[in-house]
């Protein structure tokens, strides 16, 4: 019973100046059973964003409810640990401190800690790096350090808001295989919003497209190639005749999304 | 050691001088190789030339010093100790001699006596046309007028060669002939000359308040001292000398019973008050003029054009003495030379100002010295060292009296049997009043700790109050709002401007100094602690969220660490402005710090001192900020880089 539930989950944004509203997002439902990976697609302005800091807690649906295991989302919590675009990493502590910090802040044993930090710095492939500052680790390796810091802590959903967008293309690569690895590993359930359609189709055991204006969920899709990465590797499912097909779909689709949108303009 | 070390100054100098040319030298030429080595292969413009090389710099440093020494006259005492005193003696010649020549067209273009019948004519001029018509009458304006004629008449009969008495003809050539003597006495070989043993005896050139010893101390130096005590006698003889011609007795008594005669009507006529005042300023005007002709200091020009001529030999004969000198005193001491006041010589132009580098380094030594009873220190205090400083007077100032108020308990009254029994308030009460002797502990002290002490303190409490204050700030619009008009409000004045009002408030002791430069440290952290902190980036603050940290452990682990650049960089900021405001503070008011020796020397022109205290406060200036670079490197190595 560890489901994420979203039921009737509205936020609109009302601005100021103009008096305007926008329609962040409308009647979002969805339950994510545990151990699922969604991938979370669409053009710009379509409230992917929104729809994953409303899940982390840091900012409130206007109407509507989401919950984790039957709890409503009120806040930001441990149970749902974030990984951001830019890792977002605390610059003055090295390697091991930033994957100790959620350790530290419930004063958790330091030995115990420790053990920790170890383990799941080598599951990250990143054993030895443990007193390197921050600033000196290429972009990959601070994603896998951002990754690190989330899953210590243990939380049943991981929310990813495009964690590979600034890697490039060869550590991206390297990143989804890590991500897949993670997920199969752990059994976590794993929310990632990307830009990326490829990315999007080989994360994502579930796929949503989302629309702009107002931002909902487009299409469904369940795809096989997430459990197919964990065996095959992901250059080699890109090859295959179905994956382009629905590549090819979703990029028709959204790419009709921003003909509209430029037309509404 | 010091002793020694201070008393050959001149000769260290001297060997500090070789060391700097010849640094300044060797820099030059390697300077000159690399820069031609690299010239083919550098761009202007490009960065790495802006590196440098410790070439220049050692160039730039030994001519620095090399110009110091030149204008204090460094490199003259070095090499020419004695030139100073030999220059005393020859100012001593001049300044005997000056009073003729200020008569003479040699020291003033123009005679004495021309300049005086051009201005009593002047005056007589002007005087003529203004005689009072409504206070004179008519015949007292004929006589008035007369007077002032034969007064022009007096004038004439001093001028003219034809009417100079015997007497004063015959002095006047005594006076060329000793004048003359003289000259020949200055360009006799001095070398037989000794000096004496009390003038050897003197302290050396700048080692005493006497900057210059007075009594000469070579062979060439006794020549001068000799004859410029000569050349007294005949100055005395000079001013003596008056031209009263034959002629001029008759007019001379004739004027001066006339004058008397309008006085007399003055008073004996009944004038009114006013009247009176005006005839008797007009009358006074002509008799201060006749006074004047009466002194008989009008020469014909002619008569003096022989003592002119004598003492034009005498300073050729001065210029033939002085020899050498002359170019040294030309080379090496640039400005007005030396110059003899009533008892003493002193250096004139750049040199009186700028001291020389030894005699400055020597004045820190001595300032530095712990030893107050040997001269060390200034005014009782050391510049830098321990005291055994009483526990009870901290106690006594930080704990505040009223806490043995608000004891429980009573104070000690007079018991019935007279004696009075001390209760535990009363031992309180002497505790927080810092009577209640705790022993002692070894304490910093003197000028350049007080400074120190008020900068650190201030500048402790600045941090202590205006960082959390700052970091509130950056994140919580009360806190920004709310505090915001008040800092804006004091910030802005400059602290001096502040300076006088709080040193009013607190008076001279510490409290005022430590107040104004909290005031400073204060604003300076708040804003720099505000901007740290509200440029914490969001994704980490949601980060910090997410992995369960609560509102606090954000303040104290995500905040504050981030507003650390920021922060430092106010600290090393605050450093320096607290540091320029205590010695202006000091300045204003104070008995103690570095600013306050300053403020003591300028009252007293005690340029060594206060070029000591100026290179002092620069030194410590100069460490702050690296020590403030090094803990900015040392604790922030992340910053532009996160």
């Amino acid at each position: 019973m560890a489901d994420l539930i979203c039921e009737n989950l509205n936020m609109t944004f009302s601005n100021p100046q103009t008096g305007g509203k926008v329609e962040a997002l409308k009647d979002i439902n969805f339950t994510l059973k545990k151990g699922e990976l969604l991938s979370v697609l669409g053009p710009s302005g379509c409230g992917k964003t929104t729809l994953l800091n409303m899940l982390a807690g840091f900012i409130n649906p206007t109407s509507g409810t989401a919950s984790l295991d039957g709890k409503v989302i009120e806040g930001p919590g441990v149970e749902r640990g974030m990984v951001f675009q830019q890792g977002a990493l605390f610059e003055w502590l090295p390697v091991s401190q930033n994957v100790d910090f959620g350790l530290r802040m419930k004063n958790t044993d330091p030995a115990k800690s420790k053990r920790l930090v170890d383990k799941w710095l080598g599951i990250v492939g990143l054993q030895g790096f443990g007193d390197t500052p921050t600033y000196q680790l290429s972009g990959g390796m601070q994603q896998r350090v951002a990754l690190a810091r989330c899953l210590v802590n243990d939380p049943e959903v991981i929310l990813m808001d495009e964690p590979l967008g600034a890697l490039d293309a060869l550590t991206r690569e390297k990143m989804q295989s890590l991500v897949l690895e993670l997920w199969k590993e752990t059994g976590k359930t794993i929310i990632i919003i990307t830009h990326s359609v490829e990315e999007a189709l080989l994360l994502g055991e579930r796929l949503f497209v989302m629309a702009p204006r107002p931002g909902r969920v487009h299409k469904e899709y369940n795809l096989p190639f997430a459990e197919l990465g964990l065996k095959e590797s992901l250059r080699d499912i890109k090859q295959k005749e179905e994956f382009s097909e629905v590549r090819e779909e979703i990029l028709t689709m959204i790419w009709n999304m921003e003909e509209e949108i430029m037309g509404h303009g | 050691m010091g002793e020694l070390l201070s008393y050959n100054r001149a000769y260290i100098a001297a060997f500090i001088i070789i060391v700097l040319v010849a640094m300044f030298v060797i820099s030059v030429v390697v300077g000159r190789k690399e820069t031609a080595q690299r010239d083919k292969d550098e761009v202007f413009g490009d960065p790495e030339r802006t590196r440098g090389g410790w070439y220049w710099s050692a160039c730039g440093v030994a001519t620095l010093l090399l110009v110091w020494f030149y204008f204090s006259w460094g490199v003259g005492r070095a090499y020419f100790p004695e030139a100073a005193n030999e220059m005393c003696q020859v100012a001593k010649l001049e300044e005997v001699v000056s009073p003729i020549k200020a008569a003479l067209p040699i020291g003033s273009r123009y005679f004495k006596s021309t300049l005086l019948v051009a201005r009593n004519t002047d005056q007589l001029d002007e005087l003529v046309t203004q005689v009072p018509s409504d206070v004179f009458s008519p015949d007292e304006q004929d006589e008035l007028r007369n007077i002032i004629g034969d007064q022009r008449q007096l004038m004439a009969n001093s001028s003219d060669p034809t009417q100079l008495s015997a007497q004063t003809s015959s002095e006047l050539n005594a006076l060329v002939g000793k004048i003359s003597l003289l000259a020949d006495k200055l360009k006799s070989d001095p070398t037989s000359l000794k000096p004496t043993e009390e003038a050897l005896a003197q302290p050396k050139w700048g080692l005493s308040i006497i900057e210059i010893p007075v009594l000469p101390t070579t062979s060439r130096g006794v020549l001068f001292d000799t004859v410029a005590g000569e050349a007294a006698d005949i100055t005395t003889l000079f001013n003596k000398i008056r031209n009263h011609p034959v002629q001029n007795d008759r007019i001379i008594s004739d004027v001066k019973q006339r004058i008397q005669n309008l006085k007399t009507a003055t008073e004996s006529d009944d004038f009114d008050a006013a009247a009176i005042v005006q005839r008797n300023k007009y009358i006074k005007s002509v008799e201060r003029i006749f006074k004047r002709l009466d002194d008989g200091t009008i020469f014909p020009a002619r008569a003096l054009e022989e003592v002119n001529g004598a003492i034009a030999n005498l300073d050729a004969a001065k210029d033939h003495a002085r020899g050498g000198l002359a170019w040294i005193e030309s080379l090496f001491f640039p400005g007005q030379g030396v110059v003899k006041s009533r008892t003493q010589c002193t250096e004139q132009g750049s040199a009186r100002w700028l001291p020389k580098p030894t005699d400055v380094v020597a004045e820190f030594l001595t300032l530095s010295n712990p030893d107050i009873e040997a001269g060390g220190g200034y005014k009782g205090i050391p510049l830098f060292w321990w005291k055994w400083l009483p526990l009870q007077d901290v106690v006594g100032f930080f704990v505040p009296d009223s806490i043995a108020d608000i004891w429980p308990g009573e104070y000690a009254q007079l018991g019935p049997d007279g004696t009075i029994t001390p209760s535990f308030k009363d031992d309180l009460l002497a505790f927080a009043r810092g009577e209640a002797y705790l022993g002692a502990i070894p304490m910093l002290d003197g000028h350049l700790w007080d400074s120190l002490f008020r900068v650190l303190v201030a500048l402790a409490l600045g941090i202590l109050l205006g960082v959390p204050l700052g970091l509130f700030m950056g994140v919580s619009r009360f806190f920004k709002s709310f505090f915001d008009p008040l800092i804006e409000l004091y910030r802005p004045v400059p602290p001096l401007a502040w300076a006088p009002l709080i040193l009013t408030i607190f008076g001279i002791t510490d409290d005022g100094k430590i107040f104004l430069l909290f005031m400073v440290a204060f604003a300076i952290m708040v804003i720099s602690a505000r901007t740290g902190a509200s440029g914490t980036q969001l994704s980490k603050i949601r980060a910090s969220h997410s992995l369960g940290a609560s509102t606090s452990q954000i303040m104290r682990y995500v905040i504050l660490p981030n507003a650390m650049p920021e922060i430092l960089t106010g600290v090393r900021i605050a450093i320096g402005v607290c540091w320029g405001t205590l010695v202006a503070a000091e300045i204003l008011a104070g008995t103690t710090g570095i600013g306050f020796i300053e403020n003591i020397a300028r009252t007293v022109s005690d340029y060594e001192l206060i070029w000591v205290t100026i290179l002092i406060m620069g030194i410590l200036g100069l460490m702050f900020d690296i020590i403030m670079r090094w803990v900015i490197a040392r604790t922030i190595p992340w910053r532009g880089k996160g």
